[in-house]
């Protein structure tokens, strides 16, 4: 593990998330955008743990795990602006991100729905004897969904080494999960016979410690407890909605799992980090822009 | 001398020799590694080829199917057995919205070979949830290829065609077809997606039948002929792509079209054949189309021979459009496959 890899990609998450939302108001993004601003450190955490030969599967909130994989900035961003460079080529915007060279599996825009396809794809590779990790990236929404059960059932009787993390930032959409759930979210997988712990999602190292953990005895499951700053979809705050409340909010403001990496290292070091991922922003950004958008001969590209 | 298979066995043929070729292959669904081996047609695979490729499931379609996407997206090739197409509708969330999805939404980074089994049909009062024909649901979904052969010998080369494809197959197949025989050469060979068969000839009108409506078609051809009327007979065998070229090119000539499927008419298989004839021929024919009766399918043997359509109706149908005569409704004609059926199955 090391501090300056988890902050540099904690760091690089969100600056990109508020540029993301920055230049939203221009409509250049003309599609919907699910920002991870608040949780960046289960995805960082995680992926500290995880080998790049490993694979993950993740959800339409997923620039954070994309980029914390190693998914390509630049073609994220010109997927976000809809340019023919961008890693789905312009036809799966923020919530169809894909970089497989990575282990970046595309991600979904229903709820539960990769949970299953990570089983699978982690029992094709032990059947093919293949040395990976793959791990179902999911939010607390979709421990609501019958699939999450049928996918802990079979991961369970199979013993199929998938990792499961359940990013809980403790609403889906606007639901809040005690209103959705009548024990805690890791009844569910211990109910199935998977182990499961819970851990703090706004500290990067303890996601790392669970999920390195958990990867050694896998089918594991983590819950990491984390919170979305902004709304649901889109870049703006939503305390004045009715459905929460500032005050709820202020305890994980103190908690910024940026911060909380920050803190640990010293002012120079962070500041030559910074002004590295400010340039790369800068770049990519400039390349979404000035890259071509698909010629019409696209539309018809990749059916079959 | 011609080598004859029933359809069940064409259908285990072809994914035996598939699966000795390609040890990326493997079948997983409920029952297949059993006593009754899904109806036979995965007798034998389980000895074969080990519980690692043939394996039995909980009843978790919808997760299942997750699981054999996520197999194929890890470059391995599922068949995936479901013995009741009903079953299918718990999987429309991973077929819709990801089986058909994956390969276009990811801008091409990724393909998914995956192959579904689903058995359709009537026999032997299986009623509303255990008989439904839903393939024009999935005819509807661009990125879902959809085949539902009639013969044993389309049925080996259909199978081995949808097994070889890099993206996703739903293959239909009818309980009413298990047990015809016909000829099946020995060799593996592939069948083209998109390519109907002219299965006999005639100038009169055009018949075309989908799945087992194939064989009420070629009996009502036979009905016909004893009133003088040479019925074209078409097997579309692959529903999507559809070889509407074909059956176009036989409208063109008898300007007369029937249409038989084993399942609704409204957005069905029957309304898109006419539909996609009419836009080629620009009108100048006249079409009927024959399904099951717009309600669930009952249990009865006496409102089920009502509820389906048989070589009676479609005679009697193909004859009115022929000559404008209504009233003509030939004599029972023998459908064996269905009277002598026996369950429980």
């Amino acid at each position: 593990m090391d501090i300056r890899r988890l902050y540099r990609s904690a760091y690089r998450i969100r600056r990109v998330e508020e540029e993301v939302a920055r230049v939203y108001p221009t409509d250049k993004v003309k599609s919907p955008v699910h920002l991870s601003i608040g949780q960046e450190a289960v995805s960082v955490g995680l992926c500290e743990a995880l080998r790049p030969t490993d694979t993950v599967f993740g959800t339409y909130r997923g620039h954070a795990l994309y980029l914390a994989k190693g998914g390509d900035l630049k073609r994220m961003m010109a997927e976000l602006y809809g340019k023919a460079t961008g890693c789905s080529k312009g036809k799966g915007g923020s919530m169809h991100l894909v970089d497989t060279a990575a282990g970046m599996m595309g991600t979904s825009a229903i709820v539960g729905m990769a949970v299953p396809q990570a089983v699978g794809y982690a029992m094709a590779c032990a059947m093919r004897k293949r040395d990976v990790l793959t791990v179902a990236v999911f939010g607390d929404g979709a421990m609501d969904e019958g699939v999450l059960g049928e996918s802990l059932n079979f991961a369970a009787l199979k013993k199929v080494p998938v990792l499961f993390v359940c990013e809980n930032n403790l609403y889906a959409v606007h639901s809040r999960v005690e209103a959705r759930h009548a024990k805690d979210l890791c009844a569910i997988p211990r109910a199935y016979g998977i182990p499961a712990r819970s851990v703090d999602g706004s500290d990067a190292v303890a996601v790392y410690k669970a999920c390195r953990r958990a990867a050694a005895s896998a089918p594991s499951f983590v819950e990491c407890r984390t919170y979305r700053w902004r709304e649901h979809v889109g870049p703006n705050e939503d305390y004045d909605k009715g459905y929460r409340t500032r005050r709820e909010a202020r305890p994980w403001f103190k908690r910024d799992p940026v911060q909380l990496l920050a803190r640990r290292l010293d002012a120079g070091v962070r500041e030559g980090l910074e002004r590295e991922v400010e340039a790369e922003i800068a770049e990519a950004f400039r390349f979404a822009e000035e890259s071509p958008f698909p010629g019409p001969q696209e539309l018809l590209t990749d059916a079959y | 001398m011609e080598r004859l298979l029933t359809y069940t066995e064409a259908v285990r043929e072809a994914l035996e020799v598939e699966m000795a070729r390609d040890p990326r292959i493997f079948v997983m669904g409920l029952g297949v590694d059993d006593f009754k081996a899904v109806n036979g047609t995965t007798a034998g695979l389980a000895q074969r080829f080990g519980p690692s490729r043939v394996f039995d499931v909980p009843l978790s379609e919808d997760a299942m199917t997750g699981v054999a996407i996520g197999a194929a997206l890890a470059g391995l090739r599922p068949v995936h057995v479901h013995i009741r197409m009903d079953f299918l509708l718990l999987a429309m969330n991973q077929l819709a919205n990801m089986a058909a999805k994956a390969r276009y939404m990811w801008g091409g980074s990724v393909s998914v070979p995956l192959v579904v089994r689903a058995i359709i049909g009537r026999g032997w009062g299986q009623g509303a949830q255990h008989s439904q024909a839903l393939h024009s649901l999935l005819m509807h979904i661009p990125g879902l290829r959809v085949v539902a052969p009639s013969t044993p010998h389309d049925a080996k080369g259909m199978l081995i065609a949808s097994i070889r494809e890099d993206n996703p197959v739903v293959f239909v197949e009818h309980r009413m077809l298990a047990d015809l025989k016909g000829p099946v050469p020995q060799k593996p060979y592939a069948l083209p997606f998109g390519r109907a068969t002219v299965v006999e000839e005639g100038g009169d009108l055009t018949l075309v039948g989908v799945s087992h409506m194939l064989q009420e078609c070629l009996r009502a051809a036979a009905l016909l002929r004893t009133k003088g009327l040479s019925a074209e007979v078409i097997d579309p065998v692959s529903l999507s792509p559809l070889d509407a070229e074909t059956i176009a090119r036989s409208v063109r000539k008898t300007k007369r079209l029937v249409v038989a499927d084993c399942a609704w008419t409204a957005c069905g298989a029957g309304s898109e054949i006419l539909a996609s004839t009419a836009e080629r021929l620009g009108g100048g024919f006249k079409a009927r189309r024959l399904g099951l009766a717009p309600v669930a399918c009952p249990t009865t043997r006496v409102l089920e021979d009502l509820f389906y359509p048989n070589s009676r109706t479609i005679a009697s149908a193909a004859y009115a459009l022929a000559t404008g005569d209504e009233s003509w409704r030939p004599e029972a004609g023998d459908a064996p496959e269905i009277s002598q059926f026996k369950g429980p199955c």
